[in-house]
């Protein structure tokens, strides 16, 4: 069954379409990230140009993320005032990631620092998770606590001023690590053309002492917003969202997303994180993978109109 | 002494003219073509234009007539293509090295009833534009050919290159049909069918026609928001997300 995609200018399978959208979707809820960094390539490897993929996936994310959202605030597992402030640096960041984003495709070499990004940041934080969340299981099967939230223990950052208590995150913590950690995944996610969920989580949880239910719920909060401005910049910047395509993805997303998290609710938290590890290490992998053997066709062809 | 002068400024001035004016061919061509005008709608996988021709000859007897060679080249809108090779660096392959094609059309299909080359020169190839790599790009950017040829092979597999050296039918001596395949693919925008007719190599006749690449419709509503209401579009489709996700949420509760 195919339909005519206006803005991408060819017919696509819709049911393909659909079913990546379930898929995704069921992951976003699962694990509480955009999915981007699954969605963009899947669809650019369906045939959509990179500009439009890139353009109409953030509508999506922001669809089921919204779902997600709805599903862990009634849990009582979104902190809404930690969301805003990782917010502000957020949009700081995106715009600062947009702007090296057009520095670097000028010097030619966008394509190279990205998939060199993606390497390095998704098998660090892949690795990093799954180093973690194994030792955390090995302690639960010996029976002890596990100790990721250590009572008393305060890093350096607690000392800055600005202190804020986060109620759902039983966090009490100064504003300006949170919106530097904002900052980050903002200016990383535009950059790399992602909405950062993967690189948020890590961080609540690891450097925030942010419980793994809320950072997930908080993580959806803050992608639903991210993304709806994302979509607004994209039409008007790049006038590359194609609402067909859009529509048709996040149909299958909010479907997906609903079944993926409960999924994630169900299953244990180090668990979840040992998933999510193995998931963003494997994306690492297959990019690698990608860069490092011979393809079977050298060239590439692009029309420029596409490419500005 | 005057009205020689004039005679002979009358004289050079007809022979110029006979110079200017275009060579008289024997031959009238008359072309119809399926449709004009392809409409894109939201079911449009590609489609494909019928090309009737029939050649008009006056000279040559009926019963004795000449053997014809047809080729026809349809173009899209021009682009600006970008080749890019990828390269061996510190153990990664690369985008390395990359050409330019300005002026090259977006969608290109040359038919004929033979190779060009077995009724003409590549002289007569190059001046008329025949044959893919003639028609596709300039003769002086062709020199470089790995990056040539690398343009016309990954257009050919995706459909947007066509070329068929037996796809014009004749179906009595002077009267010809071509089938001409739009992919779904296609760029929208101004196309061109130019027919050319050859006997004996040299050219008899020759005619260009113009069609058109619309979207319609829903199709045409969405891109012309797109183009010109980019903050309207921007905010329906955040909307939209809007909506999806909450209706979602909302029905997703009851369960």
């Amino acid at each position: 069954m195919s339909i005519y995609l206006p803005i991408a200018e060819l017919p696509v399978n819709i049911l393909l379409i659909f079913g990546l959208g379930i898929a995704v979707g069921f992951i976003s809820g699962m694990f509480g990230v955009g999915g981007g960094f699954l969605m963009t390539p899947m669809l650019i490897l369906v045939g959509i140009p990179p500009s439009v993929a890139v353009a109409s996936v953030p509508s999506h994310m922001a669809a089921s993320s919204l779902t997600g959202t709805i599903s862990y605030w009634r849990k009582q597992l979104v902190d809404s005032g930690l969301g805003l402030v990782l917010l502000s640096g957020g949009l700081l960041g995106t715009a600062a990631g947009v702007w090296v984003f057009s520095l670097l495709r000028r010097a030619g070499q966008l394509d190279l620092i990205i998939n060199l990004s993606y390497i390095v940041l998704l098998s660090v934080v892949g690795t990093l998770m799954i180093t973690e969340s194994i030792r955390a299981l090995w302690r639960s099967i010996q029976g002890q606590q596990a100790l990721l939230r250590r009572p008393g223990t305060h890093s350096w950052f607690h000392g800055l001023p600005l202190k804020f208590r986060f109620r759902q995150s039983r966090i009490y913590v100064s504003a300006i690590p949170v919106t530097a950690i904002g900052f980050g995944v903002g200016f990383l996610g535009a950059l790399m053309g992602i909405g950062g969920g993967f690189l948020l989580i890590p961080a609540l949880i690891y450097l925030m002492r942010v419980p793994t239910a809320v950072s997930v719920g908080t993580s959806l909060f803050l992608t639903l917003f991210t993304m709806l401005a994302a979509t607004i910049l994209h039409a008007v910047e790049n006038r590359s969202v194609d609402i067909v395509l859009a529509f048709t993805l996040m149909i299958g997303g909010v479907i997906g997303a609903q079944s993926g998290a409960r999924a994630g609710q169900a299953i244990r938290a180090e668990q979840l994180r040992f998933l999510l590890g193995l998931l963003v290490f494997a994306v690492a992998a297959r990019v690698g993978l990608d860069l490092l053997t011979k393809p079977i066709e050298l060239f590439s062809v692009i029309s420029s109109e596409a490419a500005r | 002494m005057i009205f020689r002068k004039t005679a002979a400024v009358f004289a050079i001035a007809l022979m110029l003219g006979s110079f200017i004016a275009p060579i008289a061919h024997a031959e009238r061509l008359v072309t119809s073509l399926s449709t004009h005008r392809v409409l894109i709608s939201s079911n449009f996988t590609g489609t494909s234009l019928v090309l009737f021709a029939s050649i008009e000859d006056a000279d040559t007897p009926r019963d004795k007539p000449k053997k014809y060679d047809i080729v026809i080249t349809v173009r899209g809108p021009a682009t600006t293509f970008v080749t890019r090779k990828k390269e061996r660096i510190l153990g990664l392959w690369v985008n390395y090295e990359s050409r330019r094609y300005p002026d090259t059309p977006s969608y290109l299909a040359v038919l004929s009833n033979r190779p060009p080359a077995e009724f003409g020169p590549v002289e007569l190839q190059a001046k008329y534009k025949l044959g893919l790599s003639f028609a596709a790009l300039p003769p002086s950017i062709l020199a470089d050919e790995e990056f040539g040829n690398a343009l016309l092979r990954v257009k050919k597999a995706e459909g947007l290159f066509y070329e068929e050296t037996n796809a014009v039918t004749f179906l009595t001596p002077t009267l010809f049909r071509a089938t001409v395949p739009i992919p779904g693919t296609a760029p929208t925008g101004p196309y061109e069918v130019d027919v050319h007719v050859f006997a004996n190599g040299v050219l008899a006749a020759q005619q260009t026609t113009a069609i058109e690449v619309v979207k319609t419709g829903f199709e045409a509503f969405v891109a012309q928001s797109a183009r010109e209401a980019r903050l309207d579009y921007g905010l329906g489709v955040a909307f939209l997300a809007f909506v999806v996700g909450t209706l979602a949420g909302l029905v997703f509760r009851r369960n």
